[in-house]
C-alpha cells in the first residue's frame, strides 16, 4: 500500500491521529491519576502532601496538556457517535471545527482558573 | 475472537463512550471550578467525603473507563502490530481488570478520606 502523506493529510485524517493518541496518552496517566487520588486513603495530609507536588510549573502546565487531551478525546468521541448513529454525513467538516473548539474552550477555561 | 464477541466489544465500546462523554463534562466543569482557589485536600475531600452521590458517579465513570480504555487500545494494538488472537485479549482483559481495581481504590479513598 502506498504511503502517501498528501493523501492523508487531511482534517478527518488528523482527527483520526489526535483521537487515538489522546486515547493512549490518557490511557497510560489514569494508573497515576488513580494512585494520586488513592494517597486520600492514608488521609487528607497524604493527599495534600501530592497536591503541594503538583504546584510546580511544569506540573501546571502538564495538567493544562491533559484538559486538552481529555476534552480532544470526548469532543472526538462525540463526534464519531453522531457520524455514526445519526449518519450526519455533510457535518463531517463541522463537527470536526466543533470539537476542536470546544477542546480549547475547556482547556483555555481550566487555564485561567488553574494559573 | 468469535465475531459475536467482536459485535459485542463494538457496541459496548459505544455504550461505554456515551456515558463517559457525560462522565467527562461533569469532571471537566468541576476540574475548572475546583481550581479556581488552588487544589487542596480539603476542596476534594470536602466533596467526596460521605457523599454518596459523588461516589456513585466516580464508580460508574471507573466502570466505563475500565470497558472503554482496553477495547480501544485493543483496537490501536491490532491495527498497528496486526496482532490477534488470546495474548491481545489477555492482555487488554488485564489492563481493564487493572484500571476498575486501582480506579475503585481512588474512589473508595476519596469518599472515605482516609477514615475507612
Amino acid at each position: 500500500m502506498k504511503n502517501d502523506f498528501r493523501a492523508r493529510n487531511h482534517p478527518a485524517y488528523w482527527a483520526f491521529i489526535v483521537h487515538r493518541g489522546s486515547g493512549i496518552l490518557l490511557t497510560l496517566f489514569l494508573p497515576l491519576h488513580f494512585w494520586a487520588l488513592g494517597q486520600a486513603l492514608h488521609g487528607a495530609a497524604a493527599l495534600d502532601g501530592f497536591l503541594r507536588w503538583t504546584e510546580h510549573p511544569l506540573v501546571k502546565f502538564a495538567e493544562i496538556g491533559l484538559v486538552l487531551l481529555l476534552s480532544a478525546h470526548m469532543a472526538g468521541g462525540v463526534r464519531l457517535l453522531v457520524l455514526e448513529f445519526l449518519a450526519w454525513r455533510e457535518w463531517q467538516k463541522p463537527l470536526l471545527a466543533a470539537a476542536a473548539g470546544g477542546s480549547l474552550v475547556a482547556g483555555l477555561a481550566f487555564r485561567l482558573n488553574l494559573v | 475472537m468469535s465475531r459475536r464477541s467482536e459485535v459485542l466489544l463494538w457496541g459496548a465500546q459505544r455504550i461505554s463512550a456515551m456515558v463517559l462523554a457525560l462522565c467527562v463534562i461533569v469532571h471537566l466543569l468541576t476540574m475548572i471550578y475546583a481550581v479556581r482557589s488552588g487544589l487542596s485536600a480539603a476542596e476534594i475531600l470536602g466533596r467526596t467525603q460521605g457523599n454518596a452521590a459523588w461516589l456513585a458517579f466516580y464508580a460508574l465513570f471507573v466502570a466505563s473507563v475500565s470497558v472503554h480504555a482496553p477495547i480501544g487500545l485493543r483496537t490501536i494494538l491490532s491495527e498497528t502490530f496486526n496482532w490477534r488472537g488470546r495474548s491481545l485479549d489477555v492482555l487488554t482483559g488485564v489492563i481493564g481488570l487493572s484500571l476498575a481495581m486501582w480506579g475503585m481504590r481512588a474512589v473508595v479513598a476519596v469518599f472515605s478520606g482516609g477514615g475507612a
